[in-house]
């Protein structure tokens, strides 16, 4: 073959790989994001555009509850997880203490454990300790897996960050805190948002560690879909499903935003 | 504005010793350069009087406080920094005011402030601007701005022109000191650029493992050396070889004393001159720099520098057996 032909063929495979790529990734989101506007509920063509699934989702007090319950876990994960993981990553940075370099380390497990053996632990932990299952427990167990997403995305602002600026403003007379918060915080704030947006869509998302630690009556919206999915699909889900996709795909554009615009300059 | 007085400053870092028994008075108003080598406590010193770092032992007092306990952000220093440390997100103006708003001042002082300071460092059209749009030379001036504004009882300088170009520094050091003279504070700064350190300084302290050799006035500091240490490290030195000594006029001393002479007090002639002091050398090399030219000639099989302008040497040609000579005020004589 000569250069000039392979100079051909392999970007043309390339963009084949791609478009494989995409189709396996995307087709299947967009089917079913069409079909929740299908008016038949047997998936029958030909497509017959309708809001009904739209309105019976919005008349089903279970779904909404669940979404509620969702919504309201992920934003209390993310507040929490944001804050905590934040404040680990600058004291991380700015201070030296023995068992530094193992506390480090030992943030990455959790992103790599799977979730299944997570929650397994987890439930068996919190029933030992008397927590047992419920809101708190999922809450606890939601901020435990996004804190290592926030202090990693912090982490790398951070890295990045001239530890002088901190020493200039200390020198003008300011305190700890002015420091943290006019040119600490300013400075790693698009990784603290990018973490943020992470921690949204790994509480909000969450269904594994979700189904272990949630009570039967009050399940989050991912164990839901779940549970209905077995017990009879019903176009809804595709409604539901569609929303939910809709909205994680926006935080992961914001997020993704975000960290290039943190990476720039 | 104060003075700054230090007095038997002890610091270790784990065994190693960065300032050992430190004792100097930095007089209210002057213009002070810590010189030495890396590691010889300089920067150390700074930043102890600073309060980035606490002394172990002895005591800093900074006009009538003892502030060796005290944080920095309460010590009521200016301080720049080798890289400006700007703040990346603030505009000129609120680099500069910054200080003014840690310290509650009012929004019209401020500004007022602000625009002083920015005058004064001749950069009052560049308010509006953020750092990454300045010069080097720019940020320079806006870290100065923002070092005094406050008007802090001491400015502390750490290599603050080390990040620029060579003519550029030649400038910031004439404008460094103009604004020093015109605000009056006193200024300590750390170098290890001994042209710097005799240009800007009225007093000079040169620093060796933790412990302060020689502090004097650059003038005396290079004149008269107290130890081959302060020779070498400020300013040019050719030591003359023990078996010259005996036919040479030399100031007083002579046992345990070594005694070399600055390469621009010697002169050069093919034939010896007569009232000096003098030596057989040969002429190796002759580098013309414009207005000064440097001769390198070799006296007893060593290497001298000498330096003086293009027009006073005679023509010779290269390897020619020449005279090197000086007066005798000039030999320096330090303690062996």
């Amino acid at each position: 073959m000569t250069p000039r032909k392979k100079a051909l063929i392999l970007p043309a495979l390339g963009r084949a790989w791609l478009a494989l790529v995409l189709v396996f990734l995307y087709a299947p989101i967009l089917v079913m994001a069409a079909m929740s506007f299908n008016a038949s509920p047997f998936y029958q063509l030909p497509f017959e555009f309708s809001t009904r699934w739209y309105q019976d989702m919005a008349g089903n007090a279970q779904i909404l509850a669940a979404s509620l319950r969702s919504v309201g876990i992920a934003v209390a994960t993310t507040v929490i997880a944001t804050a905590l993981g934040t404040a680990a990553s600058v004291g991380l940075f700015r201070y030296d203490f023995p068992g530094k370099r193992f506390l480090q380390v030992m943030l990455f497990p959790p992103i790599a454990i799977p979730w299944l053996i997570i929650g397994t632990a987890m439930l068996v932990f919190f029933f030992a300790i008397g927590i047992g299952r419920g809101t708190p427990a999922v809450l606890i167990g939601h901020v435990a897996l996004a804190l290592p997403y926030v202090i990693v995305t912090v982490t790398a602002r951070l890295s990045s960050f001239d530890v002088t600026l901190e020493e200039a403003a200390r020198s003008l007379g300011a305190d700890g805190w002015t420091v943290l918060r006019r040119v600490t915080i300013p400075w790693i704030a698009p990784g603290i948002v990018a973490g943020a947006l992470f921690a949204f869509a790994v509480s909000f998302d969450q269904f594994v560690v979700s189904y272990f630690l949630a009570k039967p009556g009050d399940s989050t919206l991912p164990v839901l879909i779940y549970t209905a999915i077995r017990k009879g699909f019903t176009p809804e889900i595709n409604a539901i499903s569609t929303i939910i996709i809709a909205l994680s795909m926006g935080i992961m554009f914001l997020a993704a935003r975000k960290a290039r615009f943190g990476g720039g300059r | 504005m104060s003075s700054v007085e230090i007095s038997n400053v002890t610091k270790t870092f784990g065994k190693a010793r960065a300032l050992n028994d430190v004792t100097i008075t930095f007089e209210d108003g002057g213009f002070f350069a810590l010189l030495g080598p890396s590691g010889s406590g300089k920067t150390t010193l700074l930043r102890t009087i600073a309060g980035f770092s606490f002394p172990d032992s002895g005591t800093i007092r900074i006009g009538e406080r003892n502030v060796e306990t005290i944080p920095v952000e309460k010590r009521d220093i200016g301080m720049m920094f080798q890289n400006y440390a700007l703040f990346p997100n603030m505009s000129v103006a609120d680099n500069v005011g910054f200080g003014l708003r840690v310290r509650k001042v009012g929004a019209a002082e401020e500004k007022r402030r602000i625009g002083e300071a920015l005058e004064l460092v001749q950069l009052g059209q560049f308010a509006n601007r953020m750092p990454h749009q300045l010069s080097g030379g720019q940020r320079q001036r806006v870290a100065l701005a923002r070092a005094i504004v406050t008007n802090p009882k001491v400015l502390l300088l750490d290599e603050p022109l080390s990040a620029l170009d060579k003519t550029l520094r030649v400038d910031m050091q004439i404008e460094l000191k103009r604004i020093q003279r015109e605000i009056g504070i006193t200024t300590i700064f750390v170098t290890h650029d001994q042209e710097e350190a005799l240009t800007l300084s009225d007093r000079i302290g040169i620093l060796r493992d933790g412990r302060l050799v020689q502090v004097g006035p650059p003038r005396e500091v290079y004149d008269r050396p107290n130890s081959a240490f302060s020779a070498e490290f400020l300013g040019e030195t050719n030591w003359l070889p023990e078996a010259v000594l005996p036919g040479l006029s030399l100031p007083g001393g002579g046992e345990g004393f070594r005694f070399a002479v600055r390469p621009e007090a010697l002169g050069l002639s093919a034939t010896r001159p007569e009232g000096v002091n003098a030596l057989e050398a040969r002429l190796e090399q002759r580098v013309f720099a414009g207005a000064m030219a440097t001769c390198i000639v070799t006296v007893q099989g060593q290497p001298w520098k000498l330096i003086a302008r293009d027009r006073d040497l005679p023509e010779l040609p290269a390897n020619a057996p020449v005279w090197v000579s000086w007066a005798p005020e000039d030999t320096v004589a330090v303690p062996a």
